[in-house]
């Protein structure tokens, strides 16, 4: 019985090595040598499509990078589609009135406080994450509307705009910089370090964590906050990017983050993820909005091409993860 | 060693009560586990083992009583506190991480950082690895994920774990349940190692048999009440079963 077992363990162990690691790079190759035949006349493979795709994706890879601590952690953020906006929207006013600094501070400020009460409410009065940031995403969708009455603000502060947009720092554009920096730190703090450990063990097992000595709570709160705070950072690359901020910043982005997360091999229930997985999802997703566009589809058949490709997508990861 | 098993018991529990939402799980219950002791705590299901072991542990406070370690009263709100006075669990549902590795669960919570504050895998890896093969427990490797183990091979790590952390009691929650008769042996062995090692011992088991192979002593549990304790070389199977049953034996 015994040795059953074992050989059934490790076929298992077989299988998930195979398909679960590398189907988000399978998924990313097969998309993008799909797009590369079809769309060989649009202009889908020159340097600059490519690298606009990566400075699109900048503001969900850095909150998908947030939500991989979260949702290894056995929570979810659903809130993060409203911080961005609330963060760019402070960011752009503190701007205006208090200069550069101030501006950062408020909209990096913004997001961290959003993820506090976030993790607050889930950690300490110990609500389920899911409900409590259904509520916060719908409440800060409200804040950020009546912030400034649905009007758009611009950003014209050039080195603010330089430096979280438009910007170019030896040769490689600002957004890029900030990919890979969060993607590169992100993935130390994750992979390296007692608390992305202790992030890990809490979602896997909370009490096994909890008689571990892992303050459990202090986890919840510390995740809840990170992803509060990169959808500040990316409500910051928006409006750098675009220049202006508005209420309907990251508005369409949850859930392409959502499944960038769990198709680079994050699981929904936690105890097991991926940064780098995460980033390769978000260009996945990327790649595909820009594919879709250029192929000429319009805008309600792109949403439903999306939905199905990211369903997809979605059940293969979960199927290959849930045995 | 006989002299210091004279001297201070390592635990003692004084007059524990423990009520769940009005229910008395635990009453009127006292216990000393001296120091390279062995004492076997048996009982029904439901009698309160397990609540016993988690009150010791710091996972559940007491409703009254008072717990001391080597005769310092402690107050244990939570599980790091009993970790830190040297105390060691294996809970029944062995508490593992299970998409984590062996040598992950191994040093949960107590993981080693290296000069730049980064994981010690190394490390954690090359002491894991030690362990198995000095407690000669089966594990296809260190870096294998938990819920690829079978029922045994996690139990061991589990045992692994508490046996390399102690250093003055351990608790053991029916800690053969899942295991063979091979494995069992080899885990009554790693037991009675800790018996050698000064560690004192309190151990779970329905298996009778199992219990006066091992104890010194053996307290009885029948429904929350404690029914009596005896020496294990001073009784047989018959009075244990009569006290933890509460029937006359024939
Ligand atoms: N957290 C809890 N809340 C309420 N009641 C509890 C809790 N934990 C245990 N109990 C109750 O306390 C009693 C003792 O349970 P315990 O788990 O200690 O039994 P046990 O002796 O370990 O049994 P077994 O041999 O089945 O493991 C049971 O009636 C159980 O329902
Ligand atoms: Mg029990």
């Amino acid at each position: 019985m015994s040795s059953a077992n074992t050989s059934a363990a490790s076929q298992g162990l077989a299988n998930r090595f195979n398909l679960q690691q590398y189907v988000v790079y399978l998924g990313f190759l097969a998309i993008f040598l799909f797009f590369a035949v079809v769309l060989k006349d649009s202009g889908f493979l020159t340097v600059r499509n490519l690298s606009n795709i990566v400075l699109q994706t900048a503001p969900a890879t850095i909150m998908a990078i947030g939500l991989v601590f979260v949702m290894s952690a056995g929570e979810i953020d659903l809130s993060i589609g409203s911080t961005v906006a609330v963060a760019a929207l402070a960011a752009a006013v503190t701007l205006g009135h208090y200069g550069l600094v101030a501006g950062v501070l408020a909209g990096l400020g913004a997001g961290l406080l959003i993820g506090l009460l976030n993790g607050a409410l889930v950690a300490y009065v110990k609500l389920p994450s899911f409900l409590v940031t259904l509520a916060t995403l719908g409440l800060f969708a409200g804040v950020s509307r009546s912030m400034t009455d649905l009007r758009s603000i611009p950003v014209t502060d050039s080195v603010f705009t330089g430096f979280f947009g438009s910007g170019v720092f030896l040769g490689i554009p600002s957004l890029i910089w900030w990919t890979a920096i969060a993607v590169a730190i992100g993935h130390i703090i994750y992979r390296e370090t007692r608390f992305g450990a202790h992030v890990l063990a809490t979602g896997d097992n909370a009490r096994a964590a909890s008689v571990s000595g892992i303050s459990v709570p202090r986890i919840r709160l510390a995740v809840m906050a990170i992803s509060g705070g990169l959808a500040g950072l990316a409500g910051l690359l928006y409006a750098g990017r675009l220049q202006a901020a508005k209420y309907t910043l990251g508005e369409t982005d949850l859930m392409t983050v959502i499944a960038a997360v769990i198709v680079g091999g994050t699981l929904l229930n936690g105890g097991r993820g991926s940064i780098i997985g995460a980033l390769v999802g978000s260009l996945m997703m990327g790649m595909l909005n820009n594919g879709l566009i250029l192929m000429g589809l319009s805008v309600s058949d792109q949403m439903i091409v999306r939905g199905l490709i990211i369903l997809a997508a979605v059940a293969v990861s979960l199927r290959e993860k849930s045995r | 060693m006989n002299t210091t098993e004279a001297n201070a018991p390592v635990l003692k529990l004084q007059d524990i009560h423990k009520m769940f939402s009005g229910i008395t799980a635990i009453e009127n219950f006292s216990l000393e586990v001296y120091p390279g002791e062995i004492v076997a705590l048996v009982g029904d299901n439901g009698a309160g083992k397990s609540t016993l072991i988690k009150i010791i542990s710091g996972v559940h406070s007491p409703t009254s009583g008072s717990i001391s370690i080597e005769g310092e009263t402690v107050t244990m709100s939570n599980a790091t506190m009993a970790r830190s006075h040297g105390i060691e669990v294996v809970y029944q549902d062995l508490a593992l991480a299970d998409q984590q590795s062996v040598y992950m669960n191994m040093f949960l919570g107590r993981e080693p950082v290296n000069g730049l504050g980064l994981l010690d895998r190394r490390r954690m890896i090359a002491e894991t690895e030690n362990l198995v093969k000095e407690l000669d427990v089966r594990i296809p490797s260190a870096h294998a994920t938990i819920r690829d183990l079978s029922g045994g091979q996690r139990q061991g790590v589990a045992i692994a774990r508490a046996t390399h952390w102690a250093s003055k009691l351990i608790l053991l929650d029916e800690p053969t349940a899942a295991l063979g008769v091979a494995e069992t042996a080899k885990v009554e062995e790693i037991v009675l190692s800790l018996k050698r090692r000064n560690i004192g011992v309190l151990i779970i088991s329905h298996s009778l048999d199992q219990v006066f192979k091992l104890s010194d002593r053996i307290c009885v549990l029948r429904r929350g009440k404690q029914i009596g304790v005896r020496e294990t070389a001073k009784t047989d199977k018959n009075e244990i079963i009569a006290m933890i049953t509460g029937l006359q034996q024939q």
